[in-house]
């Protein structure tokens, strides 16, 4: 980290975390804020940029999505998932294990990091396995995979079906400190089920995906969280039933933590329209009451924060009979623009909400550096314009995946500038 | 545009005026089949690939009859000599169909959304000849026809269907159909066979017990069982099934009115209906098969650019 000082000039510092909110310069030094607020003269050699104009926050963080290596390079790489992370103002992400092979081993762990520092972007944090293979069977070596730099463990894609399995994982994860990640669904339940089951699927003759196999592994694994006192993070929650659940357990001081994702956030079910596979999705597009408990869920600290649950599918793979295509939508490129649009613009949530959901939570509920603009912490920042509209085509994304619902939408806000230890690896200078 | 449009996928996107059109359409064209030579040349010249991904014998022959009825050239493609067993998706198997200068495909498919999924990726007309638990509108169609036979209007009518109405394409059909037609629609099986919240869904209403729908209805259309539901465990058995909610001779007999029976078949005799309904008075069973070659013809004859108001004089013209 021998990068020159940065110094941002006149844009709005907006960090919750240390109750920042108007027009300032900061200074980043050595891969750490050095000073910030005000009016900073900053050293000689300092690049300086100017920021007038702009919103400066610390860095999103995404402790959810698939960056696809090892096994499927031809949908997305670490390196190109890391560079749509840059894009979309991510300066760190979480990847999940449901790679092949699984990474559920300290070595698997290491390719991850190995592969994420030669691509040069955002910082990638591997989550490992709970179970060896994903098998649901066995717990993985979460020990030396935390040594090796993991920062959580799920079986995420699939359910931990085994409640004793996820009993002994919470338990041992404890040890180390880490939460244990859930994909909550009731494997019988929601077998063969994809899309929401309610009025559209019946009409659509789709199998459909009830509530409860959620909700009941959500409840599952409050329970169990109170047995053990191992910390569970419930991921992309989509249900009112799980807000309330998640709410229940919250209030007892259970420690569970939960995300949702930007789609759950602003879609429904209707958005599957005649079979269209990018909306297709697991957890399913729900319906608007379930859209509107989640929103409120998300500003009451009921759910923790926003996670993109980032999917990468190959066009051909999505576009297929609806039942046949994989489930998933990439979420890295949008996340932000789709939430100022749908959250921020209409006055649902404020800008400064929006920065602690995507930066601050996730780095607390994961234990992760950053989320923060304090002096002396890593120099991750994200700089955009919460007003400057674009549309969605796809073709400019930095992911190889496509599988996008909002592809031909105009979404309002861009990043202009992803900093990541005080290093740009991500800068538009011309927004619009 | 023709009256349909490109192609026929569903009837819930249909109008009540497009139905009507269909129907009164296949009114005339009844009387071909009854010639000595069953065969005008309307279609002379159009070529159609009757695409079926699912066995079906009863759905394939009826198109075929209408197709030959109206000298189109047809090319049957089944799935078990498809090039789908090869691996080929869905969108290639179209391509290359449509690159043989096709003007028609007629499409069987497992998948709900299939029929669609075809007719917005090719130029070529398409017609859904059921996808997956989705609609088979042909079949609601001719179902329609055959109750419009009987009482010249559907308006105020009550009809219920009986079964397996949460796999059933042809119970999404009819509802949709005999709603915009006017007439009330039930349906009436086991819990586990229904949609969950049919009624907010579909817009029917409930009935528990065979012996209320009975009571209720003019008219049942008694759907197929698929003997898989039973080992898929919605059911506990076929036995109980026929005694719960078998359409039978005592059951019908103790109804405030005669009730017309449609099976869009093939039957379980002794399952979902006895043989004393089946082949009973009040059975319109083997006039759905009629009936289905016609309206057949009719959405064939129309998505070419058939006016309707012409069908008969066209028809008789080409005798």
């Amino acid at each position: 980290m021998t990068a020159r000082p940065l110094l941002l000039t006149g844009g709005h510092l907006l960090d919750p975390s240390i109750g920042l909110d108007g027009i300032g310069d900061i200074l980043l030094v050595d891969g750490v804020v050095a000073s910030v607020g005000g009016s900073i003269a900053g050293p000689e050699d300092a690049e300086r940029i100017d920021c007038s104009g702009l919103h400066v926050t610390p860095g999103f963080i995404d402790v959810h999505c698939h960056l696809r290596e090892p096994g499927r390079e031809d949908v997305e790489t670490i390196a190109t998932g890391a560079r749509a992370a840059a894009a979309g103002g991510f300066t760190a992400v979480c990847a999940m294990p449901n790679t092949d092979p699984v990474t559920d081993n300290q070595a698997a762990v290491g390719f991850i990091l190995a592969q994420a520092a030669k691509a040069n972007a955002s910082r990638v944090y591997p989550i490992g396995a709970i179970s060896v293979g994903m098998n649901g069977v066995q717990l993985s070596e979460m020990g030396e995979m935390v040594a090796a730099g993991a920062v959580a463990v799920s079986d995420d894609g699939r359910p931990v079906v085994s409640a004793q399995l996820m009993r002994t994982a919470l338990e041992y994860a404890r040890t180390f400190g880490i939460p244990v990640a859930d994909h909550c669904e009731e494997p019988t339940l929601a077998h063969g089920g994809v899309m929401n089951e309610g009025i559209i699927s019946a009409r659509l003759g789709l199998k459909g995906i009830p509530s409860e196999s959620e909700e009941i592994m959500v409840i599952r694994d409050i329970l169990l969280a109170r047995r053990t006192g191992g910390r569970v993070h419930l991921c992309h929650m989509s249900t009112w039933g799980s807000v309330e659940l998640i709410r229940w357990g919250k209030e007892r001081g259970i420690p569970v933590t939960a995300e949702v994702c930007p789609h759950h956030l602003t879609l429904t079910e209707e958005r599957v329209g005649q079979y269209d596979t990018n909306a297709k999705m697991n957890p399913p597009l729900r319906t608007q009451r379930d859209v509107d408990a989640l929103i409120a869920a998300l500003k009451d600290g009921t759910i923790d924060c926003v996670a993109t649950d980032h999917a990468p599918h190959h066009n051909d793979e999505k576009n297929r009979e609806f039942a046949d295509a994989p489930n998933g939508i990439v979420g890295l490129e949008t996340a932000l623009s789709v939430l100022l649009t749908w959250l921020v613009t209409p006055g649902t949530i404020t800008l400064s909400q929006l920065v602690e959901k995507l930066s601050c939570a996730p780095a607390r509920v994961f234990g992760l550096p950053g989320g923060t603009l304090r002096r002396g912490g890593i120099a991750d920042v994200t700089v955009f314009d919460p007003s400057a509209q674009w549309t969605v085509t796809g073709s400019d994304f930095r992911s190889k995946g496509r599988n996008s619902p909002w592809l031909n939408a105009t979404l309002s806000g861009r990043v202009a500038r992803c900093i990541v230890g005080g290093r740009q690896v991500h800068a538009i200078d011309a927004l619009t | 545009m023709t009256v349909l449009g490109k192609d026929l996928l569903d009837l819930e996107s249909l109008s009540v005026a497009q139905i009507t059109a269909i129907l009164d359409t296949a009114e005339p064209l009844k009387a071909i089949s009854l010639r000595a030579i069953k065969k005008v040349p309307t279609m002379r010249g159009a070529t159609i690939v009757n695409l079926f991904f699912e066995a079906s014998t009863r759905t394939r022959v009826s198109f075929e009859f209408a197709e030959k009825r109206m000298s189109a050239d047809a090319v049957n493609v089944a799935i078990s000599n498809s090039s789908v067993s090869k691996g080929e998706t869905l969108v290639d198997t179209a391509r290359n169909l449509e690159a043989m200068k096709i003007d028609m495909v007629v499409i069987r498919h497992q998948a709900s959304g299939a029929a669609r999924f075809l007719a917005e990726r090719i130029e070529s007309n398409v017609i859904n000849a059921g996808d997956g638990t989705h609609e088979h509108p042909t079949q609601g169609l001719l179902d329609l026809l055959t109750l419009r036979d009987k009482w010249g209007s559907l308006q105020g009518r009550r009809v219920c269907l009986v079964g397996d109405v949460l796999h059933s394409r042809v119970a999404r059909s009819n509802i949709h159909g005999l709603r915009k037609l006017g007439a009330e629609v039930a349906v009436c099986g086991p819990r586990s066979l229904l949609p969950n919240g049919a009624e907010a869904a579909l817009g029917v209403t409930v009935f528990d017990r065979i012996e209320a729908a009975i009571e209720w209805a003019d008219a049942l259309n008694i759907l197929r069982l698929q003997l898989e539901r039973m080992t898929a465990g919605y059911i506990p058995s076929l036995r109980e099934y026929n005694r719960v909610f078998g359409v039978t001779r005592e059951r019908l007999e103790r109804a405030p009115r005669d009730l017309l029976i449609l099976h869009p078949g093939p039957m379980n005799r002794g399952v979902e209906i006895d043989s004393d309904v089946a082949d009973g008075p009040h059975s319109l069973i083997l006039d759905q098969v009629t009936n289905g070659v016609a309206i057949r013809m009719a959405v064939l004859y129309m998505l070419r650019g058939g006016r309707p108001e012409l069908a008969a004089a066209g028809m008789a013209a080409g005798d």
